[in-house]
């Protein structure tokens, strides 16, 4: 059996044929980015690769005197005795799988990915490979997502309802993809204005300037009265319970996450409504995933690990959990 | 059912009771009555009896989601209901709740669920394993709750008395004893709700309890010392003793009918006049002392009285209010006229029929010195009543407040964790506690209650990071954390590995700043125990 191309140190994911890390968690020499999230692109490495539609978010994240080297999706780039590309991973804008092949051998790193269509970047796409490196957020049957316009349409109707009861509506989303989706989603619906956190704000306008669509939006600022008596308002979870909050006066409070599938998750957030959508695949989307890759073995990293893998090798599809220090966004 | 699924989802999450007054009022306004009858029947409280058991419609679900029996297992674990389980895996997404068809819920209730009791197993299960398939999800979970007897709804007697109000103009009080004691739902229990006279037919019905507030502070907040009544806090059965129409009935707080279980109290009733209600306290009550609530319990949880039982616990009730005398409704009356009325009603009755006393003193210090001497007296504080008050519905505030003492506590540390239920399904909320014996910690409570929601999150991660080991859902973590637990009474056990048992157990502070080692031992809670009453010792 040929030495396996991808391994967990204490930095994180390494390929040591090819010499460089993969969304470490410690500074390294090259790290290749699957996506901007913060578990996955930390400061302090020497040299990033992300995928080309990603690199104005890296910037943002990383600051502007880091100059992270795009890769067009599909690009190939010889690294060490390793050849690499970047494939779309439908997560966020930019976020991208890792494909490295390495003397007739493939190994797909997938990131974080979802399978729903999503406006704001490219969808994923199944690479062939022997070896798939899964996250596995909501690797249990009971996360099904429901089609993404029945949700957003759920949202509408809520906004709606609030305004009728002369309710602001605050909708806390994750600030990095979540949010610019719900806003990218919601022109099927309506033109309408909608206000912003600053730290969804400057993110939102990253999006604008990379050409994604979305409804208009404005800004939440300090200086004049603005009255946002039945407005849309979308935050970050931080700033729920926050003073921030004060301005806004009666509203009611809703929560956009995968997590929000489960009773016991939507009543202890304490939030007036749950949102089920998420930028992870659901159970569903795993199984047909590796299916559809081929791999003729699986590893599995983030939430529920150990449960699918055991699945997957009662289906008789070799499985293992990888112990990783990823966290989950959906959860902040 | 689709609005009531819809309906209860709303009350589920939403945090602010005037949106769940509104969606009420809502739903009682568009619904057919016969399915507003049931609502009301299910948000006041009352519950149908299990159709089917949690074993079988587990076993049905691994069949019909076609996936290993560990896996659903886990899934059930980590979701913490197996009704939510059961809708997540099998109502799919296929469904949306806006165009499947739709059966109002008296007709399910009615023609569907009812008639299951008495269907053979087949048809049981290709009936429910059928709207499995059909139902979208919030109805799908519904209907489980439903077949599992487990439907609760988390909004109180008096914001559905409130709703209700606004639908039907009859005053809140008047409905909530319209809501007591036993009755069919349905079209025509919807309409006698409306009725602007509703003549009461059955005279075991009781009135709705009033329920007093903690009391936060110190008294002094209420005003002037001079208008309000002073009363013990006991630790007994809150009940309703009802003497009408030549018969006697006695009920719980929880509308429990416990007329059965103490017979010496009804046949004290038997003696008064007819036409009285007094709501009090049943207490144990042996040598002119109230007894232990651990000794009631021990009477509580028979099924059959014998005499041993009868002599061992002897009972007594202490009246504190009266609410009907001569047959006429006295709850509009000041409290103070109401206590005299009760005063001169008990001066002769059996001495199993008690008043309540008044705790004396003039000045709110002079109470708070009484209140210090509670344990001592086996009560759990004070009772302050406003003398010009009526007898309210439910948990008014500001006329009745409970003025309790500091629990009891002690130092333990966390041994094991495993995860809630429901709404706690994927932390883990449940905590078992030692306390040390030699070099061993000795489990001695289980608590649920105490910590703030952002420790509860910060002990979940905690408790991820320093597991030892995992044994099914409970794991066992690193004994390092202490905490102050408190409790309201101590017993002996032979049942626990520690020798003891503790009543209401729940913690009072996590204390960090604490080390392992400096938690109690089990020789401080049993000189605990030996400062307890010798029957509360021998007892269990």
């Amino acid at each position: 059996m040929p030495p396996p191309l991808v391994t967990v140190t204490e930095n994180g994911l390494y390929c040591p044929a090819g010499g460089f890390h993969i969304d470490p968690w410690r500074p390294v020499d090259t790290a290749v980015i699957t996506h901007a999230h913060g578990d996955h692109l930390r400061h302090g490495s020497t040299r990033y690769f992300v995928a080309e539609p990603g690199v104005a978010i890296a910037r943002h994240r990383l600051g502007t005197d880091h100059h992270p080297m795009p890769l067009k999706y599909g690009e190939q780039l010889q690294l060490g005795s390793t050849t690499i590309s970047l494939h779309p991973a439908g997560h966020i804008l930019g976020s991208a799988q890792l494909r490295i092949e390495h003397e007739g051998q493939v190994w797909v790193v997938s990131g974080d990915y979802k399978r729903q269509p999503d406006p704001t970047c490219a969808p994923f796409e199944p690479l062939a490979c022997d070896v798939f490196i899964s996250e596995a957020t909501f690797a249990l049957p009971v996360y099904q997502w429901q089609p993404t316009v029945e949700v957003v349409e759920e949202i509408f109707h809520w906004w709606r309802a609030n305004r009728e009861r002369g309710l602001a509506s605050v909708l806390f989303c994750y600030a990095l993809g979540k949010a610019q989706r719900v806003l990218a989603e919601l022109r099927a619906f309506t033109d309408e204005t909608v206000y912003l956190h600053g730290a969804v704000n400057v993110l939102t306008e990253v999006y604008r300037q990379q050409g994604v669509e979305m409804v208009p939006t404005l800004p939440v600022t300090g200086e004049r009265k603005t009255d946002y008596k039945g407005a849309l308002i979308i935050a970050p979870p931080s700033a729920a319970g926050s003073p921030w909050m004060r301005r806004f006066g009666d509203h009611s409070s809703g929560f956009c996450s995968g997590w929000m599938r489960v009773r016991g998750n939507r009543r202890r957030r304490g939030y007036d409504r749950g949102f089920v959508l998420s930028d992870h695949v659901d159970w569903p989307g795993l199984i047909e995933t590796f299916k559809a890759t081929g791999a003729r073995r699986i590893l599995l990293t983030h939430g529920y690990s150990d449960a699918l893998a055991r699945y997957l090798n009662e289906l008789g599809i070799s499985a293992s959990a990888l112990e990783t220090a990823y966290g989950d966004e959906e959860q902040q | 059912m689709r609005a009531f699924a819809a309906l209860y989802e709303e009350l589920d999450t939403t945090q602010s009771t005037n949106l769940k007054v509104a969606a009420m009022s809502r739903y009682f306004r568009e619904a057919p009555p016969a399915d507003a009858a049931w609502a009301t029947y299910i948000l006041s409280g009352r519950r149908l009896k299990r159709f089917i058991g949690p074993a079988l419609l587990k076993r049905w679900l691994i069949d019909e989601a076609a996936l290993p029996e560990w896996l659903i297992d886990e899934a059930y674990a980590s979701v913490g209901d197996l009704a939510e389980t059961i809708a997540l895996l099998t109502a799919g997404t296929a469904h949306s709740e806006a165009t499947a068809d739709d059966l109002p819920l008296a007709d399910w209730i009615e023609d569907r669920l009812l008639p299951l009791r008495d269907a053979d197993d087949d048809i049981q299960r290709q009936s429910i394993t059928g709207w499995w398939r059909q139902l979208p999800y919030r109805q799908c979970f519904l209907l489980n709750k439903l077949l599992t007897g487990e439907l609760r709804v988390g909004v109180s007697q008096l914001l559905v008395t409130r709703a209700l109000a606004e639908v039907t103009g009859i005053e809140r009080t008047e409905l909530a004893g319209r809501l007591m004691g036993e009755w069919q739902p349905g079209a025509l229990f919807w309409q006698g709700l409306h009725a602007a006279e509703s003549p009461r037919t059955d005279p075991a019905v009781p009135y709705p309890f009033f329920l007093a507030s903690p009391l936060e502070g110190e008294p002094s907040q209420l005003g002037d010392r001079e208008a309000w009544q002073a009363e013990w806090k006991w630790d007994g059965i809150r009940g309703q003793l009802i003497r009408r129409a030549g018969e006697c009935h006695l009920w719980s707080r929880g509308e429990e009918r416990i007329t059965e279980r103490f017979p010496e109290i009804v046949d004290a009733a038997a003696r008064l006049p007819d036409g009285i209600v007094l709501d009090g306290e049943v207490v144990a009550w042996k040598d002119g002392s109230i007894q232990p609530f651990a000794l009631l319990q021990q009477r509580i949880g028979r099924k059959k009285l014998t005499a041993a039982i009868l002599a061992t616990v002897p009972v007594q009730f202490l009246a504190y209010d009266l609410l009907e005398l001569e047959g006429q409704d006295l709850r509009a009356a000041p409290l103070r006229e109401r206590r005299a009325h009760l005063e001169k009603l008990l001066a002769d009755a059996s001495p199993l029929l008690q008043i309540s006393p008044l705790v004396i003193g003039s000045t709110w210090d002079e109470l708070a010195g009484a209140r210090a001497d509670s344990r001592q007296r086996n009560v759990e504080g004070l009772m302050l009543k406003a003398l010009d008050s009526s007898y309210g519905t439910g948990r008014q505030r500001g006329a009745w407040w409970k003025w309790k003492i500091e629990p009891h506590s002690f130092d333990a540390v966390m041994i094991y964790a495993q995860p809630g239920q429901g709404r706690r399904s994927n932390l883990y909320t449940d905590y078992t506690f030692g306390v040390w014996r030699e070099q061993e910690l000795v489990p001695v409570a289980k608590a649920y209650s105490g910590l703030s929601n952002p420790e509860v999150e910060q002990l979940d991660r905690w408790i991820r990071a320093h597991t030892l080991e995992k044994f099914g859902p409970v794991r066992s973590v690193e004994p390092s954390q202490v905490f102050e637990l408190a409790y309201e009474g101590i017993a002996a056990s032979a049942r626990h590995k520690s020798g003891i048992a503790l009543r209401f157990p729940r913690i009072l502070r996590w204390r960090a700043d604490k080390p392992a080692s400096e938690a109690d031992t089990l020789a401080n809670l049993q000189a605990m125990l030996m400062q307890a009453p010798d029957e509360v010792r021998r007892s269990s």
